[in-house]
């Protein structure tokens, strides 16, 4: 199981819970699973041809999947996988 | 009263009302705040605006926020220095310096805090936060000690000694993280679903503080006599104010303040360290890849810029260009500002004239054009990066003979003259 942090953003998907534990092999299937949980969040942050928004961070531990295998980034028991809205900074 | 009509995603075009909010709820995507150019127009003049205070609140009809006593150290109205030394050095004809390093905490960042706080106090928020390379921090600790607020401002560790002088002093919260300013950031970006109590300036009251770098460009073209220039350059941390100054310059047009359409090419300046931005302008891709950086720009260091894929947008459809300069470049681009023109930038300044040296040899900047370049901090803040690199002339004893025998070498050894 891995541990996904929701953003305040899209708890209204998950009831105001900010934390669940969610079964898959890579981020893109716990981000699936997260969606088959609780019905909307696929639509919320995948884009149309099925990457990830381009306002949409996720985080597994401390690391941007980005910079590592992106939705194929393989996952870990007890690892923690974040989706936080990407912001400004200066 | 204000003009603000709502907040827009600047993604998806869903619209919401002038709250707390500073992401779409449903693509995350950045909400823009839209005014009522109409019921503007019917009100703002020239006059109006040069009557007003000598402050971004001259321009509070174009703000997200208006108050009869905001959060304001008098921030803006900073000079617009015609610069003839630095445009002969680098073949253009008329060029100006925005120096920005005359705010009150030495940087841009207060125009667009003075007008974060403001709104945040507004909202009801009385706590102020923000992750910061260094320059909103100085800036946010400070307002809030004006404000009255408490403040909590979390930087990278490693920043610059100045950086952390000058936000610790105002006797807030300040947390060095051990992580870059994208971790910092990540981390005020959770922070922020967990104390939804918290101004965070740069996470959920941003959509409000990106509006205050506008006022650079309201400035500009007053003080050009209400003209717009042909092309202004300015350094991409974020992309915020890149993209704000290209709306203000549009803004202005639109309200009727200048007489022509404005047609400003904007061009963006990065660091060769971190230059996610430069780079896909470079490979003319649409996807902004992270980068980890490592540049002695650290103002600027931002791998992850949320904002780069709008400036990449506004710097193309301008006409632009955008360069990333190496930190060699960066040095000599802040001493050859402070000897031509007396401004002494820090590094992110240093960017800006490097970039608007390089694109002056490549003849993407004209000499017939009037170009601006963005000076957004001042020295002080960075004096570690001209640590070994300028310094005194000789260190001499206090005598007529010491003295002359340094003078002798110094002007055998350079090509100043003996005086």
């Amino acid at each position: 199981m891995t541990k996904v942090r929701v953003p305040a953003q899209l708890r209204t998907l998950t009831g105001g819970v900010g934390e669940l534990s969610i079964e898959g092999a890579t981020v893109g299937e716990v981000l699936k699973g997260l969606d088959a949980a609780h019905a909307g969040f696929a639509e919320r942050i995948f884009d149309a041809d099925g990457g990830l928004r381009r306002f949409v961070n996720v985080f597994l531990d401390e690391e941007d999947v980005r910079f590592l295998d992106g939705l194929a980034t393989p996952v870990t028991g007890g690892q923690t996988l974040s989706i936080v809205p990407a912001v400004a900074g200066g | 009263m204000d003009f603000v009509s709502g907040l827009r995603c600047r993604e998806c075009g869903r619209t919401y009302p002038a709250e707390a909010l500073h992401v779409c709820d449903y693509c995350f995507g950045p909400l823009e705040v839209t005014y009522d150019y109409e019921r503007v127009a019917s009100v703002i003049s020239r006059e109006r605006i040069e009557a007003g205070p000598r402050s971004i609140w001259r321009y509070a009809d174009l703000l997200p926020v208006r108050d009869a006593a905001p959060v304001d150290l008098g921030a803006g109205f900073t000079p617009l220095v015609r610069a003839d030394r630095l445009a002969a050095e680098l073949g253009l004809g008329e060029l100006w310096i925005k120096d920005d390093t005359a705010n009150p905490t030495g940087s841009f960042k207060d125009r667009v805090v003075s007008v974060a706080l403001t709104k945040a106090r507004q909202l009801g928020f009385k706590i102020a936060a923000c992750a910061s390379t260094g320059n909103l921090a100085n800036s946010v600790a400070a307002h809030a000690a004006r404000a009255g607020m408490d403040s909590v401002v979390l930087i990278p560790h490693d920043l610059e000694r100045a950086k952390v002088t000058m936000t610790s002093v105002y006797g807030g919260r300040v947390f060095a993280v051990e992580g870059s300013y994208d971790d910092v950031n990540r981390l005020c970006a959770e922070l922020t679903s967990e104390q939804p109590e918290w101004a965070f300036v740069n996470v959920n009251v941003r959509t409000y503080y990106a509006e205050g770098s506008k006022t650079l460009a309201f400035e500009v073209a007053e003080q050009l006599g209400w003209r717009a220039p042909d092309h202004v350059v300015v350094p991409i941390g974020s992309g915020s104010q890149l993209t704000k100054v290209a709306k203000g310059f549009k803004e202005l047009y639109e309200v009727g303040l200048l007489d022509e359409e404005p047609s400003v090419r904007v061009s963006g300046a990065q660091a060769e360290g971190c230059s996610p931005v430069a780079t896909a302008f470079a490979e003319g891709t649409d996807a902004i890849r992270p980068v980890k950086p490592n540049t002695i720009a650290k103002s600027l260091a931002i791998g992850n810029p949320a904002d780069g894929w709008y400036a990449l947008d506004t710097i193309r459809r301008s006409g632009g260009a955008c360069a990333a300069v190496s930190d060699a470049e960066v040095l000599d681009g802040i001493r050859l500002l402070a000897r031509t023109e007396g401004i002494f930038a820090e590094t992110a300044g240093g960017v800006t004239i490097a970039t608007l040296a390089r694109l002056a040899a490549q003849g993407v900047i004209r000499p017939d054009e009037r170009v601006v370049a963005m000076i957004t901090g001042h020295g002080l803040k960075t004096v570690e990066a001209l640590t070994g690199v300028v310094g005194p002339t000789a260190t001499i004893a206090p005598t007529l003979d010491s003295f002359a025998e340094a003078m002798a070498a110094d002007a055998a050894s350079t090509q100043r003259s003996s005086l």
